[in-house]
């Protein structure tokens, strides 16, 4: 399967934006495979440094994890603070406590404008962003969460452990 | 599996431990069947959990999902509540997997449906079908695309 929307810049895209391998994660805030997977992505980061491009979307699971479109929108309206890789990265390392309270007290130690935060967290185009990641997802054969696609393939081995680091390796993408 | 043109073999089978759904009277939506192995499994969690997520996706195509396994009534109405399901599991159970053999899905060896997909028009014929390995969720991708080519076919025929 491909990836059926490009990665642009709508996208969050950390690391080099002309490196030649790019990683795109379809994820879930309040998702146990993500929390395993969000360590291993930062590996990789480390690993493959500048020739990495890490892009994450929303897959929000919404109906079996009940915090993970509020976690979604969090971390969209941290964006737009310039603040969404601090807060996809909270909300992972605080994965224990998703609360709407505890959001906005993430939101309180990142610095962030908690006014604006609170209104933007409401906004509907956060909620059509949020939405309109998980149908490319959908739209792309996304099954579960995390999935991967590794420029523009999806990724169907598993990608725990060193699994993902290795396919990149064997795969002469570096 | 049957195919494209086939009108759908009519069936009623318990939603509920009272309450029976019979395709026919679904005639004016589009129905999205989808066949799979059992409750509880991981893979059918998965696939099941994902669609529960896509509905308002298939709804725009004025389809509905109906899920169907040969497990009883009552273990669906404890898998669905757990899973926080929005749409109806019909129990395949006695006789057992006879609708399953009917759309031809039905594994013999194991005693349960295959995983498999079917999308049924608002005239009640089968439009599109898809056979996934059991251990695969085949996603939703296919059943949008199909839902999708039925309604530019629709449009088409409205303008001509």
């Amino acid at each position: 399967m491909i990836l059926r929307t490009p990665v642009s810049e709508k996208d969050h895209i950390q690391g080099n934006p002309n490196a030649s391998i790019t990683l795109v994660q379809y994820g879930d805030y309040q998702c146990p495979f993500c929390w395993k997977a969000y360590p291993i992505v930062k590996r990789l980061q480390v690993s493959l440094q500048d020739h990495l491009k890490f892009v994450f979307r929303n897959f929000p699971l919404a109906k079996v994890h009940p915090h993970a479109k509020v976690a979604a929108l969090a971390a969209e309206a941290a964006a737009l603070q310039n603040k969404f890789w601090e807060m996809h990265d909270m909300l992972y390392e605080r994965h224990k406590d998703l609360q709407y309270e505890a959001i906005l007290s993430y939101a309180v130690e990142l610095g962030l404008d908690i006014g604006l935060f609170e209104k933007d967290i409401k906004n509907p185009e956060l909620e059509e962003k949020v939405d309109a990641d998980f149908l490319s997802g959908l739209r792309s054969g996304v099954n579960a969460t995390p999935t991967f696609f590794i420029n523009g393939e999806k990724y169907t081995e598993s990608w725990e452990e060193n699994n993902l680091l290795e396919h990149i390796w064997t795969s002469n993408l570096v | 599996m049957l195919k494209k043109g086939t009108q759908a073999p009519d069936f009623s089978l318990l939603s509920t431990p009272d309450q029976a759904l019979c395709l026919s009277e679904l005639r004016g939506k589009k129905v999205i069947l989808t066949f799979y192995p059992a409750d509880w499994s991981p893979v059918c969690g998965d696939q099941l959990v994902l669609y529960n997520e896509t509905l308002k996706y298939f709804q725009k195509h004025n389809a509905i999902l109906i899920g169907i396994s040969v497990d009883g009534i009552w273990c669906h109405l404890a898998f669905s509540k757990e899973r926080n399901l929005h749409f109806p599991l019909l129990a395949d159970f006695e006789p057992k997997g006879a609708v399953s053999k009917r759309y031809e899905v039905y594994d013999e060896q194991v005693g349960e449906s295959k995983r498999a997909l079917y999308v049924i028009d608002e005239e009640g014929i089968i439009q599109w079908s898809h056979l996934s390995p059991v251990g695969i969720n085949p996603g939703a991708d296919g059943i949008l695309d199909a839902l999708e080519e039925l309604s530019d076919v629709k449009k088409l025929s409205q303008l001509n």
